[in-house]
């Protein structure tokens, strides 16, 4: 027998979890449209995050076409191109994967992983919803407002994003900063339960270091949310100001197409502070639920415990930390204090140490496992390249030198659509194979699913691979036609229009996808309340899917760890964290 | 089998891309070669990591892929290997940071030798300023800007009237002189960006931003913008002429001054004043 922690129910106190009051719907409405059920809001989020992200895809397509075949559609124009980059970014990031991961995988997973009825606050649950759906309806009705939406870049970055040399000057950014700020109070409402229900709700058993790691990220990823977001709220706020009321936060004296402007005495630059002291730690808001659930999905399809769990959440606790002393590795040629850079450069380098442990941890979780390559595992597989080439491009951008010549290039678009697109919409989708049976019990189809991963894998990695050494040449972001420079030789054009090809590709595969969900919900094989034979307590429910209220009559007591998956002589290769010790012994006794 | 070939192919497949890419940077044309070897220094160490964990997964995806029978290894955790892991990551990370940052101490450090010029940004096109024969450059502001003045520059200023002024024109610099690039902008945010220079920075309103460099060999190079600033940040162009010290002189005897740009633009609303007579 190996020495393993999981037989250690004496050591946790037997604290009473009291029963709480559940609220219950009375009508339909109540229960299906202002919902106060975590589920039913995950659902919510999940599908509103979708229709938004669908927009920002069209959107790809609409950046592709310009950038493959310059100058062949005349509907697009260069305001536009940038109306487009800049929706596609904000919404990608904030209104698709933040949304999806915390709103949607958050409020499905948590309370059921950690044994809780529901979310602690579940009315502010049921409003931080209403309020997310709202900031989107904002965002979105920039589309049809005069001038469109802004193009002033996903970053904002002003005085440009308030002056009339950038689409969108009149309502866009307006709306676009109202509806950031909508965004953070919906984020907040939802963060605090999150966090709470984490804290406070789980159930008798439960240790913090009996947690799925899967809720370990999301629980980091709320608690860095929760810190990040209000910067970008008074820096939303404070334009917001600059552009309607004439103040000069942002705005330093200048001189706008010949005209001097009222403006005097602000500080671009600060704005850049406060944007990244948000964004930075934004891409692990997106990323730790991502290193979370794929660890889940490594270890379930791998029928092996996860390696090194204690390190996998000192990982994630500290990377959530460092992430808050990193940003302004984002403005090394922003024109700051240049000997920020030795510092900044510093810690972000440091990062990759505890980042490197999780890769590590992941592949050696795989060695002497028995690998199942079910579709949630193939996209776990494309996940970590992904992601590993991904982490490894940011080493050159970190490293402030060699982000000189490679900052505000086609290499920073291709890397961080590898390590913040590509690898966490890879594990959404693994996610979504894996967690779609408990959601409606029915399988996904495997043909159409294994045919999904494979034209997205190999085809996202075939448009952002050779997208690097495009950056490398020198082609700047942000440019709707390269136009004549003497340094871009035509075959870069050539490699331009590939890339277009393959995105159009890959865009099309995600309509499989989406027929793959509508049809497993009528058609698909009927899955059992555990098909992937997993130990969490979210395949333990009583029904699935799961009721309201989660546990029927007892809530469930945790007597283990969550990857008892392949423990020598037990009777089957995975014991739920839920199975109490005696029955394993007998069990295990009853074992040749 | 299949999937764990393909894994192997992906890292395979990168790595002969990166070998035979036809893309790579342009031909250096200052002295930041340094910059160049950090970022070899960088493909070399990340190649190795990168390659070794595809490969190592892609091995345990052929060796240990579910058949009848097979029973996972329970083995929670190796403290000893984790240790060496992060050691080991640790070295790696210090062998790029380390020329990094010396590479980054010799780009904040500009020789005391170094001319002095500047680049001025706005929507969008550039111009360029040059010290006159006191080899100073006088003050600007904002506030001075006109139709008289594109540049700023302050008129009171004794300092500033012999300061060449080369608006929508190319920039030419002299070979093997260090230069401190002064960057200035009027409007929004810009960045002064040439390919072959590695060397870039922003532009911002309100303040003064800089960076230093060695032109190194001869020729015409493309200035494009990096910094999104509005509708026509595309089309932002210009050209640096890197061009011999005699030339150099020939091209600069040429130039006007602030204080002939002035003068004639003075005279000229003199003449349009009093109606052409």
């Amino acid at each position: 027998m190996v020495d393993v922690p999981y037989d250690r129910i004496a050591d946790v106190p037997p604290a009473e979890v009291p029963e709480v009051e559940l609220y219950h719907p009375k009508s339909w409405w109540t229960q299906y449209v202002f919902s106060q059920d975590a589920k039913v809001i995950a659902i919510q989020y999940s599908l509103t995050a979708s229709a938004i992200g669908l927009v920002a895809l069209v959107l790809s397509w609409l950046m592709r076409l310009q950038l493959g075949f310059p100058g062949t559609f005349s509907f697009i124009d260069a305001n536009q191109y940038l109306q487009f980059i800049t929706m596609h970014g904000m919404i990608m990031v904030i209104y698709l994967l933040t949304a999806l991961f915390l709103g949607g995988f958050g409020n499905y997973l948590i309370p059921l992983m950690v044994g809780a009825r529901d979310m602690v606050f579940p009315y502010v649950n049921m409003l931080s919803y209403w309020v997310y759906l709202l900031a989107v309806v904002v965002l979105a009705s920039t589309f049809f407002v005069p001038g469109g939406p802004t193009g002033a870049g996903w970053t904002l970055y002003p005085p440009q994003a308030i002056l009339s040399g950038t689409p969108g000057q009149d309502w866009g950014i307006v709306l676009m900063l109202a509806s950031l700020i909508l965004f953070i109070i919906g984020f907040t409402m939802g963060g605090l339960n999150y966090v709470v229900t984490v804290l406070q709700a789980r159930t008798r058993g439960m240790t913090l270091m009996r947690l799925p790691l899967t809720v370990w990220g999301i629980f980091t990823a709320t608690v860095m949310a929760l810190l990040a977001f209000p910067a970008l709220f008074v820096a939303s706020v404070m334009m917001l100001f600059d552009r309607l009321l004439g103040t000069s936060f942002f705005m330093p004296a200048l001189v706008e197409m010949g005209q001097q402007m009222k403006y005097g005495g602000g500080s671009p630059i600060l704005f850049q502070h406060l944007f990244w002291f948000f964004g930075h730690p934004e891409v692990y808001i997106v990323a730790l639920p991502a290193f979370g659930i794929v660890s889940d999905l490594i270890s379930t399809h791998a029928r092996k415990n996860i390696f090194g769990y204690r390190m996998m959440v000192w990982a994630i606790v500290g990377i959530g930390a460092l992430s808050f002393v990193v940003w302004a590795h984002h403005m090394y040629v922003s024109g700051m204090h240049p000997h920020f850079g030795f510092f900044f450069a510093t810690t972000t380098l440091i990062i990759a140490i505890p980042t490197a442990i999780k890769v590590y941890n992941w592949v050696l979780t795989l060695w002497r496992g028995d690998i199942h390559l079910t579709v949630p595992m193939l996209f776990a597989l494309g996940f970590i390249i992904t992601f590993v080439n991904g982490g490894l491009t940011g080493l050159f951008l970190g490293n402030v030198v060699v982000d000189v010549p490679l900052s505000d290039t086609m290499f920073v678009v291709a890397h961080f659509h590898m390590v913040m697109g590509v690898a966490p919409i890879m594990v959404v989708l693994g996610a979504i194979y894996h967690w779609y049976p408990k959601v409606t019990g029915r399988m996904l189809n495997d043909v159409l699913g294994k045919f999904h991963f494979w034209v997205t894998f190999l085809g996202a990695y075939l448009i952002f691979f050779p997208m690097h050494y495009l950056g490398l040449l020198g082609i700047p972001r942000r440019y709707h036609d390269i136009g004549e420079a003497a340094f871009i030789p035509s075959s870069a054009h050539t490699l331009n229009a590939f890339i277009t090809v393959v995105a159009l590709t890959v865009g099309v595969a995600q309509m499989v996808f989406l027929f793959n969900l509508v049809w497993s919900l009528f058609k698909g094989r009927p899955s059992g309340g555990n098909p992937w034979r997993a130990t969490t307590l979210e395949w333990q429910t009583p029904e699935t899917p799961p009721g309201h209220g989660n546990w029927g009559k007892e809530l469930p007591v945790v007597y283990r760890w969550a990857y008892d998956y392949s423990v020598p002589g037990a009777a089957q290769d995975f014991i739920p964290q839920n199975q109490p010790p005696k029955a394993t012994r007998a069990v295990q006794g009853a074992a040749p | 089998m299949v999937v764990a070939i393909v894994l192997l192919l992906v890292a395979v497949g990168s790595v002969l891309f990166h070998i035979y890419s036809p893309w790579w940077w342009t031909p250096i044309a200052t002295n930041w070669s340094y910059i160049d070897h950090t970022i070899s220094i960088t493909f070399w160490i990340t190649g190795v990591v990168f390659f070794a964990v595809i490969a190592f997964m892609a091995y345990c995806v052929f060796r240990f892929h579910h058949k009848e029978g097979r029973q996972a290894h329970y083995n929670p955790e190796n403290k000893k290997l984790e240790w060496w892991l992060s050691v080991g990551t640790g070295i790696g990370v210090a062998a790029m940071l380390a020329p990094g940052l010396f590479v980054w101490h010799q780009f904040v450090t500009v020789p005391a030798d170094a001319t002095e010029i500047e680049v001025m940004g706005q929507q969008w096109q550039w111009s360029f300023r040059l010290p006159g024969k006191d080899g100073r450059m006088g003050t600007t502001d904002v506030r001075f800007v006109s139709s008289d003045n594109p540049m700023g520059l302050n008129p009171d200023d004794k300092h500033g009237q012999d300061d060449v002024v080369i608006a929508s024109d190319d920039l030419h610099l002299p070979v093997g002189k260090p230069v401190k690039v002064l960057l200035r902008s009027l409007d929004v945010l810009h960045d002064f960006y040439v390919p072959e220079f590695r060397a870039k920075m922003d532009m911002v309103p309100g303040m003064v931003t800089y960076f230093w460099m060695t032109p190194i060999r001869t020729g015409t190079f493309d200035v494009l913008c990096a910094e999104l600033c509005g509708a026509a940040h595309a089309q932002m162009r210009a050209k640096v002429i890197v061009d011999e010290e005699s030339e150099y002189h020939a091209w600069l005897e040429k130039q006007k001054t602030f204080a002939e740009l002035s003068g004639r633009n003075a005279v000229m609303r003199a003449t349009y004043e009093s109606g052409g007579k």
